[in-house]
């Protein structure tokens, strides 16, 4: 006696929880009874391994046909809302979430990386590393390369973008919006000295970054369509980042940089710890920072960015052992000072510029 | 031209993409009625088109109106090839044919494809202008309204209900005309799709012009089945019950009219009837069906002969039975006379409902069924169906037959069916005997009914119990005691019927659901050999079933079953049968005695051994059973004083001891005088088998219970959380080593693991019932069994259900306390009253003479009987009968007053009843449920009758996810297009939902698959209880008022 069929089907689709999880984790379906097994829920229901079997095909199958209504193109995801509507939407949608829901240490290894072929062949490695099964890690991948796609196209808040289109938690959008942000500018995140940070470290600058670096976060709607090439959000404001190379008059100009650096030192002496080390090293930082922003015209270096600003200014202040409330309080000054620079003209332009860049450099400065 | 059909496509949205190039689709829509067909403009590149469209107008016969489905096709342009399908959309027009249902259909429907599936939505706007026409000969019959729902429906009264209407029209089957080998699956699935649709019109037109000549103007539990005859055609058949409904104005006022579809049933011992070829004993048909089937309609001198031949009867079964047909005997030939002459027109005096008004079902003979088996053969004439429709009279006149060997006149619940493998067909069709209350099948004028209420008040709570034949002249050999409940009629030890438990019937504890399964091997064969074979298994197949049926119920402690459904599919090689019912213990019926194994070589010792091993297992069972569904039936049954039936029953207990098998047996219960075990012989293995099956039926889990009636006796507080489902298996017989052992075992197993596996999925629901629980069998193949079930999962308070299961005992022991004397006055005053849930005098009688005489031992049975007394009350009972005449004017003022007193409150809840529409709108989800009702909501609305068929093939079954995801999305589509349709119609939800086949064929060889699924249900617009708060606050008014009269009659 084999059974050739089986399945149930009803009114409102039943999702379990705990099926569901190990669906997501990537366990076949075998692996997943011996588990559910070693749960006792066995002897919690009094059910027997074969109506557990059973349940699980079950469980499964539906995922796998929910799972292909979630892959359809995003011009129907509409639908979505619809087939699931009253009382059996918040199960959809925590349905939903899990399934976009991903691991840190997976997201850690892919972040900024091109969403393309070649890196799902990487996947296997990323598997091994981790501990994730392939197959996760497939989902995963996948659902960012989906999510890229679709908002790639778009204009608008890509946070709103996202969070339309998949029906996502506020949270999980705005991680997705860091991941494609990620991807779209190829920020170098692998490198052995970035180690030390977490997702939620670049998640946080990218938000900074997209909310003041981007076009959308100009404000400017354009007038042609047509015209208007790059994605609001994601793409840098090429503009500005042109523009940025004015501020390197800040360390070219001895005057400039002398004035800056004794209007910082005045201002923070008697307040800061590590003041004499701030006060040998003012210069290179400055130059760092300033070079940074100067650089980011070449593709190359934007993809660098937190490789410079950790070189640059983290790496040496850490040598040092400034503590943080140091970190801010000379961040505060070294941007509030150039104000008072009557030569320099380009005040608006460092406010964008340095704005950003010191709550980026406050989240990474850590150990 | 009677009608003018006008349809408007507005908007299509989330097409597929048709053109791979651009990644979008250029769609047009052809709208077709009939042999008309109008075509939008093409929208071009959108996969969400803006039609708009102009009003298609379509000037039609009304004939056509109800014989055609609008048809709705979705194309992709394409300038230089064919168009292409995207898919079709049927619109079933029935609903807008009758005033009160819907008036325009409009809404997004799912663009559906035999071989995609749904693939998009499409808005459609479709309304009706129809011109009165008059003309008497007329083909069409709009208007008629149709419903699934097997009871009245909720927001109606039954005026008359006329009986059975049937029709059948056959066609040949495109799947298998020649020009199926020339053209696509698509085509052919959708010929067949549009054929069925075709025909089901047909069939409702048809059996619309019946209801018309009987002058009904509705059809009740209205059943179409598909026959699919394979290469002989395609037959498409219906059954329903002709009614003449009045809409109720004030869904209040019939409350309790919808919460207590009462009706009545009775049961016969099956143990001792194999075969329901019951009247074939002919010398033992009772005196009184003779007198009932020559009897000349309404003729006076019959009905005093006949309660003549009662009287005269009755004092050869000593005193006890004498009062008994004195009391009864002549009331119950006047009303038998009655219906008769009702009925006597009628060629078959069926009902397919289940669940009837109060008072409608005066006792209940037992369950009747007949099957025949037919050799098909081409319909060489579509327009004479003449062969199939003599099959069909053929049963029905058994079925029939047995009624009357039962001394019934009438057939409820009932219901026809068919098994087809190749060419060999097994009808079926059964039904429960009874006798019914004349009042629902004349033309009632006030007298009429008032008359009947009396008549209906006499028949107490118990009376659908009693037996309707001849205890002397019983059909089949039965045991018969005095009820339980009234001590003066005479019942049977178990009842097996097919209708729903009257909801005033009294029943002790919880019901559960029974199954009886059986496999039987069969040599393969061709046509009349195969035919013949057949036939010589179906008598043992069905005394098998009702062996397994009586054992399990006496497993379970309990006496009665209800809903029962014999299933007997027929296979290549194999039948299989399977009974469902639900199980209940009715307190008008005696305690089951107990399961008695008794072994066949008493010299083995260790066989002894093993044999009361098993007993001891079987007793536990039944004790753990009884506390399970709290099976706890009142311990002083035997002892009555006052009562005047001691005496003969002890006789007939003397008499009955004869066919108990030891002494032992009445040890097993001490608390009851006499008792009968059932006895098992284990004689062979065979019988060993039986009895290890029977042990192994697994109780549900704890919170669960499971039944396959509307709803479970014993449990009240429904919580409106409801969970319809479909499960469906399949699993492959190993073709080795099948014996009936293996084969039954395999079955067993299915049906179990299928039952535990969704109990294990609606854990979450706990504590929960299963209801309605439906299981299909067919054998779609060699070697594979197919079991399909529907049913819903209810959530319950549990802390309430408690509650309510008490109220019943305080207030019946509040009645108790009413004074004896005053039982003869109380059916007289109930006349004024229309509640049928008043304190019967027998009820209180027997309950008062309970709480005095409780903890007296069986063996000191007083004798103490005051016979004059007792002699007194006979005559007084047919004082009251004779009286009865006079009292009907008194009668008909009181109602008016009672009509009176409910009309303000219909009134307010009139005024209310515009606010549900709102408050519909922002009910998303259609909820579909195979009930009659929605817990915890009210039915304000019946929209019309939802009856699809589709079909589904795929070429790509692997890809689909094998089998079952190919099914199982399947499913889940029919559900979305029937919610869109009920939408459509302004509904929220469908009710009496049903699946009424589901053939699946799969061919993973060539990864193809096809499957045909027929469903139907009423399309209804519910309120939330909760959203009727002025209603609600009306009802308690409504419930005082009922109190209050209840008081006065009381007092």
């Amino acid at each position: 006696m084999t059974s050739e069929l089986d399945i149930f089907v009803g009114n409102t689709t039943l999702i379990d929880e705990d099926v569901y999880r190990l669906w997501l984790d990537g366990y076949s379906v075998t692996d997943a009874v011996a588990l559910r097994v070693r749960s006792g829920i066995l002897e919690q229901t009094g059910a027997t391994a074969a109506v557990l079997q059973s349940d699980t095909m079950d469980h499964y199958r539906t995922f796998h046909m929910l799972e292909r209504l979630l892959h359809i193109p995003p011009s129907r995801q509409a639908l979505l809302i619809e087939r699931y509507p009253g009382p059996a939407r918040p199960p959809f949608l925590s349905f939903v979430g899990g399934y976009y829901a991903f691991d840190e240490a997976f997201v850690r290894e892919v972040l900024g990386k091109k969403l393309s072929k070649g890196t799902k062949k990487d996947l296997d490695d990323i598997s091994t590393k981790t501990g994730i099964t392939l197959k996760s890690c497939r989902r995963q991948f996948d659902n960012f390369k989906r999510v890229f796609k679709v908002v790639e196209e778009m204009r608008g808040s890509l946070v709103d973008n996202i969070q339309q289109h998949f029906l996502l938690s506020d949270r999980l959008a705005r991680d997705y919006a860091a991941i494609v942000f990620f991807a779209n500018n190829r920020f170098e995140t692998g490198k052995k000295k970035l180690q030390y940070l977490s997702f939620g470290d670049f998640a946080f600058c990218a938000e900074l970054m997209i909310q003041n670096w981007t076009l959308g976060a100009v404000g400017e709607a354009p007038i042609d369509p047509d015209s208007q090439m790059d994605d609001m959000d994601m793409d840098l404001d090429k503009e500005f980042l042109q523009d940025l190379k004015e501020l390197k008059v800040l360390v070219a100009d001895k005057d400039l940089l002398d004035l800056h650096k004794s209007l910082v030192c005045t201002a923070l002496r008697g307040k800061l710890g590590v003041f004499s080390e701030m006060e040998a090293n003012f210069k290179n930082l400055s130059r760092g920072l300033v070079n940074v922003a100067a650089k980011l015209t070449h593709n190359k270096d934007v993809r660098d960015l937190f490789v410079d600003l950790v070189e640059k200014f983290v790496e040496p202040c850490r040598s040092d052992h400034w503590p943080l409330s140091d970190v801010r309080f000379f961040l505060n000054q070294y941007s509030a000072s150039v104000h008072s620079l009557d030569g320099f003209r380009h005040q608006a332009l460092w406010d964008r510029y340095m704005g950003t860049l010191r709550g980026c450099l406050l989240r990474l400065y850590h150990d | 031209m009677p009608g003018k059909l006008k349809v408007k496509i507005v908007a299509g949205r989330h097409l597929p993409v048709m053109d791979r190039a651009s990644d979008l689709t250029d769609a047009f829509v052809e709208v077709k009625f009939g042999n008309t067909t109008f075509k939008t403009d093409v929208y071009l590149k959108s996969l969400n088109p803006q039609w708009n469209s102009e009003w298609f107008k379509f000037e039609v016969d009304d004939e056509d109106l109800q014989d055609e489905p609008l048809q709705i096709t979705v194309l992709d342009h394409d300038t230089y090839s064919a168009n292409d399908a995207i898919g079709k959309v049927y619109i079933d027009i029935d609903p807008l044919l009758y005033s009160e249902a819907a008036t325009v259909i409009s809404g997004w429907f799912p663009i559906y494809d035999t071989i995609h599936g749904i693939r998009g939505e499409i808005n459609v706007v479709v309304k009706v202008d129809l011109f009165n026409d008059l003309n008497r000969f007329r083909q069409s019959s709009c208007g008629v309204k149709f419903f699934c729902t097997t009871s009245i429906p909720k927001c109606y009264r039954a005026v008359i209900i006329h009986g059975f209407v049937e029709e059948l029209v056959v066609n040949e089957d495109p799947e298998y005309q020649w020009i199926d080998r020339i053209r696509t699956p698509r085509a052919s699935n959708e010929a067949r799709q549009r054929l069925i649709s075709l025909m089901s019109g047909e069939l409702q037109r048809k059996i619309g012009l019946k209801v018309l000549e009987m002058r009904g103007n509705a059809v009740v539990g209205y059943l179409q089945c598909f026959d699919l005859e394979g290469e002989s055609g395609l037959v498409v058949r219906a059954i329903g019950t002709a009614c003449t409904l009045d809409k109720l104005s004030s869904p209040a006022a019939f409350l309790p009219a919808c919460n207590s579809p009462s009706k009545e049933m009775k049961e016969i011992p099956f143990n001792e009837d194999p075969n329901p070829n019951t009247h074939s004993s002919g010398p033992s048909t009772p005196l009184k069906n003779q007198t009932y089937s020559f009897s000349p309609s309404k003729s006076y001198s019959r009905q005093s002969s006949s309660s003549d031949t009662d009287l005269s009867l009755t004092p050869k079964t000593g005193m006890g039975s004498g009062s008994a047909g004195k009391e009864g005997g002549p009331f119950k030939a006047l009303l038998r006379q009655q219906t008769q002459s009702a009925l006597e027109q009628r060629e078959f005096p069926f009902f397919t409902l289940t669940a009837f008004p109060p008072g409608f079902l005066v006792h209940v003979g037992g369950v009747v069924s007949a099957r025949s088996v037919k050799l098909l053969d081409r319909i060489h004439n579509p327009d004479e169906p003449e062969t199939r429709d003599a099959w069909w009279a053929e049963i029905r006149q058994e079925i029939k037959s047995h009624a009357k060997a039962l001394g019934c006149h009438a057939v409820v619940g009932y219901s026809e069916s068919t098994s087809i493998c190749e060419e060999v067909c097994i009808l079926s069709a059964s039904g429960t005997a009874a006798v019914l209350n004349p009042r629902f099948l004349q033309d009632g004028t006030v007298e009429g009914c008032l008359e009947q209420r009396l008549e209906e008040n006499l028949s107490i709570r118990c009376g659908f119990c009693h037996i309707p034949y001849d205890e002397l002249n019983m059909p089949f050999p039965a045991h018969l005691t005095y009820c339980y409940n009234c001590r003066k009629q005479k019942v049977p030890d178990v009842l097996f019927t097919t209708i729903d438990l009257p909801t005033d019937a009294t029943v002790i504890g919880k019901g559960c659901l029974i199954q009886a399964r059986l496999c039987r091997l069969k040599k393969k064969a061709q046509a009349e050999a195969n035919a013949t074979a057949i036939s010589n298994l179906l008598p043992f197949m069905e005394y098998e079933v009702h062996t397994q049926l009586m054992n399990k119920l006496k497993l379970k402690g309990m006496n009665a079953l209800f809903g029962l459904r014999i299933q007997i599919t027929v296979g290549e090689n194999m039948l299989m049968g399977l009974a469902s019912a639900t199980g209940v213990y009715l307190a008008a019926l005696p305690t089951p005695g107990g399961i008695q194994i008794a072994g066949k070589t008493p010299n083995d010792g260790s066989y002894e051994q093993h044999i009361s091993h098993m007993q001891k297992k079987i007793n536990d069972t039944i004790a753990k059973n009884k506390e399970l569904y709290e099976i706890n039936p009142p311990e002083i049954s035997e002892e009555i004083i006052g009562s005047p039936i001691p005496e003969p029953r002890q006789r007939s207990r003397l008499l009955r001891s004869q066919s108990e098998s030891s002494d032992e047996v009445t040890e097993l219960d001490l608390s009851h005088g006499k008792k009968d075990a059932f006895v098992l012989e284990i004689d062979d293995t065979d019988a060993m088998e039986d009895v290890h099956s029977l042990l192994t039926d697994v109780p549900p889990p704890s919170g669960f219970y499971s039944c396959n009636t509307e709803i479970m006796p014993g449990i009240n507080n429904w919580t409106s959380e409801i969970q319809m489902f479909t499960s469906v298996r399949v699993i492959r017989l190993s073709s080795l080593n099948l014996t009936n052992q293996a084969l039954n075992k395999n079955f067993n197993d299915l049906c179990e693991n299928l039952l535990k596996s969704l109990y294990f999925k609606l854990r979450s629901m706990i504590p929960c019932c299963l209801c309605h629980v439906n299981f299909t069998v067919s054998l779609p193949e060699d070697e594979l069994i197919q079991v399909t079930v529907t049913a819903v999962a209810i959530t319950f308070d549990k802390n309430q259900a408690l509650q309510t299961t008490k109220t019943p005992v305080e207030k019946s022991l509040q009645r108790a306390s009413t004074d004896n004397e005053e039982l003869l006055q109380f059916p007289l005053e109930l006349c004024s009253d229309s509640l049928p849930s008043h304190p019967f005098p027998p009820v209180k009688e027997h309950l008062e003479s309970a709480s005095s005489n409780s903890g007296i031992p069986a063996a000191q049975r007083a004798t103490s009987v005051d016979y004059s007394s007792f002699a007194d009350r006979c005559s007084s009972w047919i004082e009251l009968i004779k009286l009865k005449a006079q009292t009907i004017r008194r009668g008909s003022i009181k109602t008016t007053v009672t009509v009176e007193k409910a009309s303000p409150v219909g009134d307010g809840n009139f005024r209310n009843r515009s606010a549900p529409p709102c408050a519909n709108s922002t009910v998303g989800v259609v909820k579909m449920t195979p009930l009659s009702f929605i817990p915890g909501a009210k039915i304000t609305k019946y929209l019309g009758i939802i009856n699809m068929f589709f079909i589904r093939e795929t070429t790509s079954l692997r890809e689909e996810g094998g089998v079952s995801g190919f099914l199982h999305a399947f499913i889940a589509e029919v559900f979305a297009m029937v919610r869109a349709h009920v939408a459509a119609l302004g509904g929220n939800a469908v009710v009496s939902y049903i699946m009424k086949q589901c053939v699946f064929m799969e061919n993973p060889n060539k990864n193809q698959a096809q499957c045909l699924i027929n469903v139907s249900g009423d399309a209804v617009v519910f309120v939330r209880e909760s959203d009727l708060e002025v209603v609600s606050s009306q009802q308690p008014t409504t419930n005082c008022q009922s109190s209050c009269t209840e008081g006065e009659v009381t007092t």
